[in-house]
C-alpha cells in the first residue's frame, strides 16, 4: 500500500526573490533520489503540498513545466507558519514535496484552440508553468493564438521578470502586461486593471477560445463580467482554486464546495461547474 | 448462519484464551459512563451498557496518532526526511460488545479513507486487523433511530460476529470468517440449533422499539443548491448552536481531521488528530479569508455533508447511522432527525417544509 502522506525528500537547490517588497521568492527544488523525479510526474496546474518537518506542510501551484526537467519550482507568498519559515530557509536545506496532487488545466480540451491566460497578482504561478508548457517546441504547434494578461500592483511587483520580457518580445504568444498605476516614464505595458486590459486586448469569446483565469477574487469578480460580454461560455472559463488544505487528498473534509474537493476534484474547474456548487472558497 | 451457543459461565475462560492471539477492547465503566478500552489482563468487558457516550471510533482511528517521524539531529541519515514510525504495530485486536450501529459506521467512513486514487494505510491496517464482536441491542434509547438510517439493533452485516443476550447464555452468530477464526480460538463451538424463529422475533421485538426516524427517501432529487440556500432550516438550526462541536467529537462516521507537525528532544513528528467543521479555523485561510466563516455556514456544513454531499457522492445512503449520540449530547438540542426530515420534505417553491420528528 503506497502511503499518500510520506513527501519525498527535496533539497532546496536555488532561492530567488522575485518581487521589490520581498514578499515572494521563488524556490528552486531538487529530489535527494532522482528516481522520485520521474514519480513526480506532473502536468500543468497541479499543486504540491510542501512539506517542512517539525512545521507542517502547506499547498502550493507548481510553477514549473512538466517541459523543465531535473528540478520543481514553486512562488511562495510570505504569510503563514510554514510559508514565513520558508522565506526564512537556504539554498541546501533539506525539506519534502508530497504531490503531484489534484487536476490540471484541461490540456487535451485545449488542443486545437485558442487560449487566454488572464492573470493577477501572485496567482501567475500554475499559468507560468501553463505557458512554458505551450511554449514548449514540441506543443507550441498544438494550441492556434495564445493570449497572456496579466497585472500587479506595480512593476516591481510582477513575478518572472525576465520571462516576461521574453515572452513579449515573441510572435506566436500576445503578451499584455499591466500594472495598477506606474509613474515610471520608460514603463512600456499597459497601465490599468486586468479586467480593462481584457476588454481592450482579449480575443472574441468563439467556439474554439478558451480563457483561464487566476487571481484575487477582486479580479475574478470584475473580469467575469468581462468575459461574458466578450462572449464566453461558461464551460470555456477555467478557474483554480484555493482552500485551506491538510491531506490534500481528499480525505481530511476542509476544503469541499459542496460534494467536491478543490484538493482532489480540483484545483482546476470551469466556471460551469463552480456554478453548480457552494460558493465556498 | 452458524449459531453457537456461550454459557455465561463459560464467558470469562473463552476470553482469556482469544487473549492469547488478540489485544481485547471492550466497554468498561468510568465514572458515570461507558467507555471502549482495553481490557487488561483478568479485565472482562461489562456488556450489562446501552453503549459509550463517545463512539467507538478511536479503536480504528485514534484521535490523535503520529503518522510520520523523522530525526531533527543535524548528523542523522534520516534528518529531515520523514519515515512511518517503525514502531507502528498492528496486532489481531477484538473489540467485544460494539453495537450494530458502530460497525455499521466503518463502512460508510471507509468510503473516504478507501478510494482508487488514494488509501490511508493508517485507518485500513487497523480495521483489516480488527475483528469485532458484537452486542445486538434488545433496549435502545429513544433518541436511536438506527433501522431508518441504514442500519438497525440486529443487524450484523459489519459483524464478525454478533453476540444475542439470552439470561444465562450468548448466542453467537458466526457472520465473517475472521468471526470463525475467533470462535475458535475461544473454543466457543456448543451449535445452537433450530432457535432462527426466536432470533427472528428477538430482533423484531428490538427493531419495533425504535421509536423515531428519518425520512431519506427524497435527499438524493433534492437539487443541492436548493437545499444549499434553504435558509429557512440553517438560520433557525443556526442561532441556537454554540459551535462546541460537540457532534462531530462524538459521532461515529464524522472522519474529518488535522494534520500538525511538532518537535520533541531531537525528533519530529508528523500528527493527526481529530478536527471539526464546526471550528472557524477548520478552513481559515493564511489570508484571514474564511469561506466557511459563519456558524451558519459551519452548521450547514455538517449537514449538508451527512445528508447531501454524501448521499450524492456515493449513492449509497446517508453518513449517519442512527446511534443518536449528538442528538443526546447537543447542548442546545440541535437535533439531525428533525434537521433531516426538513431536509428531506423541503419545497423550495414555497422555502417550507416539515419540522418533525416522527
Amino acid at each position: 500500500m503506497e502511503n499518500p502522506y510520506i513527501p519525498y525528500p527535496v533539497r532546496i537547490d536555488e532561492i530567488k526573490t522575485e518581487t521589490e517588497d520581498k514578499s515572494l521568492k521563488t524556490f528552486k527544488f531538487v529530489f535527494l533520489n532522482p528516481e522520485d523525479e520521474e514519480k513526480f510526474s506532473y502536468r500543468a496546474g497541479q499543486f504540491a503540498e510542501l512539506s517542512i518537518p517539525g512545521i507542517g506542510e502547506i499547498p502550493i501551484g507548481i510553477a514549473s513545466s512538466p517541459t523543465e526537467k531535473g528540478f520543481v519550482k514553486f512562488t511562495i507568498f510570505k504569510t503563514g507558519k510554514v510559508t514565513s519559515y520558508l522565506h526564512s530557509m537556504k539554498e541546501g536545506d533539506i525539506m519534502g514535496i508530497r504531490g503531484p496532487l489534484g487536476n490540471w488545466y484541461p490540456w487535451e480540451t485545449l488542443e486545437g484552440k485558442n487560449v487566454v491566460i488572464i492573470g493577477g497578482g501572485f496567482a501567475f504561478t500554475t499559468l507560468r508553468s501553463s505557458i512554458i508548457y505551450m511554449l514548449d517546441p514540441e506543443n507550441r504547434q498544438k494550441f492556434k493564438d495564445i493570449h497572456v494578461i496579466y497585472g500587479a500592483r506595480s512593476p516591481g511587483m510582477l513575478l518572472y521578470k525576465d520571462e516576461l520580457e521574453s515572452w513579449a518580445a515573441r510572435d506566436d504568444l500576445n503578451m499584455h502586461i499591466t500594472v495598477d498605476s506606474c509613474d515610471d516614464p520608460e514603463w512600456t505595458h499597459h497601465t490599468g486593471f486586468v479586467p480593462t486590459v481584457t476588454e481592450q486586448e482579449g480575443p472574441a469569446g468563439t467556439e474554439d477560445t478558451y480563457a483561464i483565469v487566476c487571481g484575487p477574487p477582486i479580479m475574478i469578480k470584475f473580469t467575469q463580467p468581462v468575459l461574458d460580454k466578450l462572449g464566453y461560455s461558461e464551460d470555456r472559463i477555467i478557474m483554480s482554486l484555493e482552500n485551506r488544505m491538510k491531506c490534500g487528498i481528499g480525505m481530511c473534509g476542509r476544503c469541499n464546495i459542496g460534494k467536491e474537493f478543490v484538493c482532489k476534484d480540483g484545483p482546476v474547474f470551469t466556471l460551469q461547474q463552480l456554478n453548480q456548487t457552494p460558493k465556498e472558497y | 448462519m452458524k449459531v453457537i451457543r456461550i454459557d455465561k459461565n463459560d464467558w470469562a475462560e473463552g476470553i482469556e484464551k482469544i487473549r492469547k492471539t488478540y489485544s481485547l477492547i471492550g466497554p468498561v465503566k468510568e465514572k458515570f459512563y461507558h467507555i471502549f478500552a482495553n481490557l487488561g489482563s483478568g479485565q472482562m468487558p461489562d456488556m450489562e451498557f446501552t453503549n459509550s457516550r463517545i463512539s467507538p471510533k478511536y479503536i480504528i482511528y485514534p484521535q490523535s496518532e503520529i503518522i510520520l517521524k523523522c530525526s531533527m539531529n543535524a548528523e542523522e541519515e534520516d534528518y529531515k526526511i520523514y519515515r512511518e514510525p517503525e514502531d507502528k504495530e498492528y496486532k489481531e485486536k477484538a473489540v467485544l460488545g460494539i453495537r450494530p450501529c458502530d460497525a455499521d459506521s466503518l463502512p460508510v467512513v471507509m468510503r473516504n479513507f478507501d478510494t482508487d486514487e488514494y488509501k490511508d494505510p493508517y485507518w485500513l491496517r487497523a480495521f483489516e486487523t480488527t475483528t469485532l464482536v458484537g452486542l445486538a441491542c434488545d433496549a435502545p434509547c429513544p433518541s436511536c433511530f438506527c433501522t431508518s438510517a441504514g442500519s438497525g439493533p440486529y443487524n450484523h452485516k459489519n459483524l464478525d460476529v454478533m453476540l444475542i443476550d439470552n439470561k444465562d447464555h450468548y448466542l453467537a452468530e458466526i457472520i465473517t470468517e475472521k468471526g470463525e477464526k475467533l470462535a475458535e480460538a475461544a473454543g466457543w463451538q456448543d451449535k445452537a440449533e433450530g432457535i432462527a424463529d426466536e432470533i427472528a422475533k428477538r430482533k423484531s421485538d428490538a427493531e419495533s422499539k425504535i421509536e423515531s426516524n428519518v425520512h431519506t427517501d427524497n435527499l438524493a432529487k433534492q437539487p443541492l443548491l436548493d437545499l444549499y440556500e434553504a435558509t429557512s432550516i440553517w438560520e433557525k438550526a443556526a442561532f441556537a448552536c454554540i459551535n462546541c462541536g460537540t457532534c462531530t467529537y462524538v459521532c461515529p462516521t464524522c472522519w474529518c481531521f488535522d494534520i500538525q507537525d511538532e518537535v520533541y528532544g531531537r525528533e519530529g513528528f508528523r500528527i493527526r488528530n481529530w478536527d471539526s467543521c464546526m471550528y472557524p479555523l477548520f478552513t481559515l485561510h493564511a489570508s484571514a479569508h474564511n469561506p466557511r466563516g459563519t456558524k451558519l455556514a459551519r452548521l450547514r456544513q455538517r449537514f449538508m455533508h451527512k445528508l447531501k454531499y454524501y448521499v450524492d457522492k456515493y449513492e449509497n445512503g446517508i453518513q449517519c447511522t442512527g446511534c443518536g449520540r449528538c442528538v443526546r449530547l447537543c447542548p442546545v438540542n440541535i437535533d439531525i432527525r428533525r434537521i433531516c426530515n426538513m431536509m428531506n420534505s423541503y419545497d423550495p417553491e414555497t422555502c417550507t417544509c416539515e419540522a418533525t420528528v416522527s
